[in-house]
Order: structure tokens, then C-alpha cells, then sequence
């Protein structure tokens, strides 16, 4: 089906565009008489974008806006989860915000203008939708980064999240021009088409694939394109990295997907010969590095590095198998990231930043229940047995071994093995050590209920890790 | 008429001294800027060579588009700057090493 202009599966995304006008519009006028209104008001809209974003699941795939945005499988659950995801993290950081002044009504604002710029990016079937979601969402990120106009960190990690993300959307633009002169054509379904009968000594098609590669590579966060995750994790505000480290991951996997996978599938060797670098580059510096941080922030940006690099198996495997696990392990990294950082602010307060390892000295003695949550989110990252960040990790390695890629999964699990050891440290920190100084939790009980239940929830994965496989699978199945 | 590499060749050049730009400034952030503009020009060199060579309008589309993008960035970019320098008192690339580890 090709209608030229059917808005019916777009309305999520207009309904939030519109939303995030009218509440920069009523924060205007309300915001000293009822200053939590845009908050709420924000949550409504997430809300109801998830509801309009059930309604389209299972239905058939659909191109509209004359071949500029596709409906299907993949791109309504990776919407729902970045809707959901959103929301859960923007619970967890009101008090941070409040506590901070960081409070305005253009902070709720530009995350759903971000949150619109990823839904754009998982819709695009066409180069320049792709681009101005992408852009959308950069460009709020930079700004949200450099909120807090009266830190110094923040200012400079926005400075050089600013540079680095224009240099990969440089690159990226580079790499579509040359598809471009190759292929005549913008719009990806016609690429692949055009791609099918290319030769793979195309220097040009070539230069253009490794262009493109390396944006995608930028955007992740993978060795060697990863410079800025560090100073961004350190400096930026926790209420804000705690949105960069969730949502925007999951539409990076669906501008993978629909470059390499929906564009230039037929050139899926050469593509994955360059990924596998990456990943094991990745996977070795990230959980290298991590051990050496003292700064508990700047860890776990090293642990996102190490993390990318294991997502990127699964795409590597170039099969749908692999894909799905690929899915399925950005959800759960995405999922555990919200419990981690949600933590984080939890045992931040006004004028105390709980960022440096030593801070989570002796934890256990006054709060069992919280040392014992951030335990559960370490052995979860380190994809220890009981918890669902083993079965994450146990998908993409068992996607290498079907394509037989036996060497490149027992890298994989040897680095799993080094990391392992840095995710144990801080157990040990919270339960060995003595304490410092007393701590006193100040986040409201809607936060700590959510983020305890989310904490619970990488343990008792029974009841829903099925759940969640099987709507991976279905996803990458029923893509346009 | 000028054929269609001499186009790609001065795209080429120009997004190489982009990079170079960007990468070995440690001087001034606002030469930053300047290269990050440089190379979305570079790309617009290539997108319109290429609209004319293959006879079709999308890449000039494209174009305008990225042209509008690059405002937006340089709005935002700038910003940034001048928030920087309210903190630093200093624009030097070089004196930006707070964050490392």
C-alpha cells in the first residue's frame, strides 16, 4: 500500500509536535502561579502518544508522505519504548531539576521536541527525513546538555558534544551524498534497488558506505569515534544524561536498521566486516578503560562504549535473528541505564552529587534496599545469570554462533569476563567499605516506588522477558 | 562544460580541509564553527553537482534543507559559545580540559 498522504499513522508524532507548542506556549503564562504544570502536562502527552502508538500495532506496513515515512513493525515498538523510557526518566529526575533550578518550562519542551526527532528517525525511508530527525534530536540534546548555564562541566561537555556531533552528521551527509551520485536517488527502498546488481570494487559506493558507517559510528559512541560519551556523561547534568543514555539509543538502532539494513543489505559483507572492528574495539577499550574511572558517571559512559560494541553482534550476524537480538539488547541496556542513572539521582540532593565512586561507601549500612537495587543494576550491566542482562548479552553472542562466528563470540565473552570486574567493584564499595558521611534521601516516593519496581524488574525477568523476545522478533519480521 | 569530477574534486578538498580544520585547531572554538560550516558546504558542493550531472531535483531539495539545518546549528552553536565564554572568560580550545579521565 502507498498512499501519498495518509496522516492516520503519523498522528503520534503530530499530536506531540503540537503538544510540545502549545505547553512552551501555557508554561508562559503559568509558570510562576502553577510551576509544575508543564511537568504534568509534559507526562499527558507521553502518555497519550503511547496510547496513539498502540493503535498501530500489528497492522500492515505503510509508506506515506510520498515515500518519506513508513509505518511498521520495528518503528512502533522502538517509538513505544522511547515514549515509555522518556516518561520513566523524566519521573526519576523531577526532584534533580527542581533541586537545581534548572526547572523551566523549555527543559520538558525540548525533550519532546527530542523525543519527536527520534520518532522522525525511525520512521525515515528517505535520506532527508532521516537527516532532520536526526537533527531535531541533536539539537536539543546539545541544548539540554548546556541547561545548567552556571556549571562549568556542563558548559564545556556541551561545547564538545556541539563540535563532535556536527563533525558525525558531516560525515553522514558525506557518505548520502556519494550514495546519491551512485544511485541516483534519495529515497532508501529505491537505493537498495539500485544497489542489488553493484559490484563491491565501486570505489565510490564504497567511499560512500564507509562515510555513512562512520557516522552511524559517531552517533553510537564506538571506538574509535567515541571521545565525547566520556566528558558528556561527566559533565552534563544526571537528569540529562539519563536521557542520553536511554531513549537516543534505541533510535540509533533504528537509524542502523534502516540504513544498512533496509538500504544496503545486499552489501552486508562489506558493511560487516567494518563492524566487527568497531565492536571489538569497542567491547576491549570500553571495559579497559571503565576500571581505571573514579568518577562512578564517567564509568558508566565507558560501559556504554563496551555495551554499543556488544549491541553491534547482533547487526554484524546480518540475519533477522541477529537483528531482533540486537533490538532486544538495546531495550534491556536502555532499561537497565534508567535504573543506574535513576539511582544515581536518587541519592543526589541539593547541593550533593552522588558522581564519584567513594560517595557509595558503606551504602549498605543505612539503605539496604538502595545498595541492594544499584547491586542488581551492576550484575545486570555485567550480564551475571539470574538478572536480564544475561539473557541481553546471551542473544547477540548466540546470533554470532549461528552464522558461526565462533572467535569473534569468545572475544566477546572474555571481555564480558574483565568487565565484569569494575560492575563487581562498586557491589564491593557499597557492602565492604565503611561509610563516609550520613546520607539522606530527599526524592519524592513516586520516583523511589518506579525506580525500585524498575530495579526489581531486571531480577524477576520471568513474567515479561518472553514477552519482550517475542515482540522483538515480530518487529523485525514485519518490517516494510 | 566542466565535467562532473572537477565538482567532486573541489568537494572533496574543501570537506579535507574541513577536517583538518576541526581536528587540528587547538586555538580558537569559533574557527570550529567555521570548518563544521565549511563541511555542510562541501556536501552541498557534491549534492548540487550531482542533481545537475544525473538531472533530477532532490538533491537540490536536499539542499535547502541542510542549508536551513546549518542556521539552526550555527544559532545553537554560538549560544553555547557565548555561554562558555560567561563561565571562562576564554575561548581557547586548548583551555577546554576540565572533563578527562
Amino acid at each position: 500500500m502507498n498512499h501519498i498522504l495518509n496522516m492516520q499513522v503519523a498522528t503520534p508524532e503530530i499530536f506531540i509536535f503540537s503538544m510540545a507548542c502549545l505547553i512552551l506556549m501555557i508554561d508562559l503564562y503559568t509558570h510562576d502561579r502553577l510551576p509544575l504544570l508543564s511537568y504534568w502536562l509534559t507526562q499527558a502527552t507521553l502518555v497519550a502518544g503511547i496510547y496513539l502508538g498502540l493503535g498501530g500495532m500489528g497492522t500492515e506496513p505503510v509508506t506515506t508522505f510520498n515515500g518519506m515515512f513508513i509505518h511498521d513493525g520495528m518503528s512502533v515498538v522502538v517509538k513505544l519504548a522511547i515514549m515509555l523510557f522518556t516518561l520513566i526518566g523524566l519521573v526519576y529526575s523531577r526532584q534533580y531539576i527542581l533541586d537545581r533550578g534548572m526547572y523551566r518550562g523549555e527543559y520538558y519542551v525540548l525533550v519532546l521536541i527530542a523525543v519527536l526527532g527520534m520518532m522522525v528517525m525511525t520512521s525515515a525511508s528517505h535520506f532527508l527525513s532521516l537527516y532532520l530527525g536526526l537533527e531535531l534530536l541533536s539539537l536539543s540534546l546539545y541544548t539540554l546538555v548546556a541547561i545548567n548555564r552556571d556549571s562549568d562541566t556542563a558548559v564545556e561537555a556541551a561545547m564538545k558534544y556541539f563540535v563532535l556531533g556536527a563533525v558525525a552528521s558531516g560525515m553522514l551527509l558525506y557518505g548520502m551524498s556519494l550514495m546519491y551520485g551512485v544511485t541516483g536517488s534519495l529515497d532508501i527502498k529505491t537505493i537498495s534497488a539500485a544497489i542489488q546488481g553493484m559490484q563491491s570494487d565501486d570505489v565510490m559506493l564504497m567511499l560512500g558506505l564507509i562515510f555513512i558507517v562512520v557516522g552511524l559510528g559517531f552517533k553510537l559512541g564506538v571506538v574509535p569515534f567515541h571521545m565525547w560519551i566520556p566528558d558528556i556523561y561527566q559533565g552534563a547534568p544526571t537528569s540529562v544524561v539519563l536521557f542520553i543514555a536511554t531513549a537516543p539509543k534505541l533510535a540509533a538502532f533504528a537509524m542502523v536498521i534502516r540504513l544498512l539494513v533496509d538500504g544496503f543489505q545486499s552489501i552486508a559483507v562489506n558493511w560487516s566486516d567494518m563492524l566487527v572492528i568497531l565492536a571489538v574495539l569497542s567491547m576491549a577499550l570500553g571495559n579497559i578503560v571503565a576500571i581505571a574511572q573514579a568518577n562512578f558517571k564517567r564509568m558508566l559512559a565507558y560501559s556504554a562504549i563496551s555495551h554499543m560494541g556488544y549491541f553491534l553482534l547482533g547487526i554484524i550476524s546480518a540475519n533477522p535473528n541477529g537483528y531482533s537480538a540486537s533490538l532486544f539488547y538495546m531495550i534491556i541496556y536502555a532499561f537497565t541505564g534508567l535504573a543506574a542513572f535513576g539511582l544515581i539521582l536518587l541519592m543526589s540532593r541539593s547541593g550533593f552529587e552522588a558522581e564519584n565512586i567513594s560517595d557509595y561507601r558503606g551504602l549498605n549500612r543505612e539503605h539496604p534496599w538502595y545498595a541492594f537495587m544499584i547491586a542488581l543494576v551492576m550484575f545486570s550491566m555485567a550480564g551475571l545469570p539470574p538478572t536480564v542482562g544475561f539473557y541481553a548479552k546471551l542473544s547477540v553472542i548466540q546470533a554470532l554462533v549461528d552464522v558461526n562466528m565462533i572467535s569473534l563470540a569468545v572475544i566477546a565473552v572474555l571481555l564480558a569476563v574483565i568487565g565484569a570486574f569494575y560492575y563487581l567493584r562498586i557491589v564491593k564499595t557499597m557492602y565492604f567499605d565503611a561509610p563516609e558521611a550520613e546520607r539522606t534521601i530527599t526524592t519524592g516516593l513516586d520516583a523511589r516506588v518506579l525506580v525500585s519496581l524498575n530495579a526489581v524488574m531486571l531480577l524477576a525477568v520471568m513474567p515479561w522477558i518472553g514477552t519482550i523476545m517475542d515482540l522483538c522478533m515480530s518487529a523485525i519480521q514485519s518490517m516494510g | 562544460m566542466i565535467p562532473l569530477s572537477h565538482y567532486l574534486a573541489l568537494g572533496a578538498i574543501l570537506f579535507s580541509i574541513s577536517v583538518v580544520g576541526i581536528f587540528l585547531n587547538r586555538k580558537n572554538v569559533v574557527i570550529l564553527l567555521m570548518s563544521i560550516e565549511l563541511m555542510l558546504l562541501a556536501v552541498n558542493i557534491n549534492f548540487i553537482a550531482f542533481s545537475h550531472y544525473l538531472q533530477d531535483v532532490t538533491g537540490q531539495i536536499f539542499v535547502f534543507f541542510v542549508l536551513t539545518v546549518a542556521a539552526a546549528e550555527s544559532a545553537i552553536g554560538l549560544a553555547i559559545i557565548i555561554v562558555l565564554f560567561r563561565r571562562r572568560h576564554t575561548i581557547n580550545v586548548s583551555d577546554l580540559d576540565s572533563l578527562k579521565g
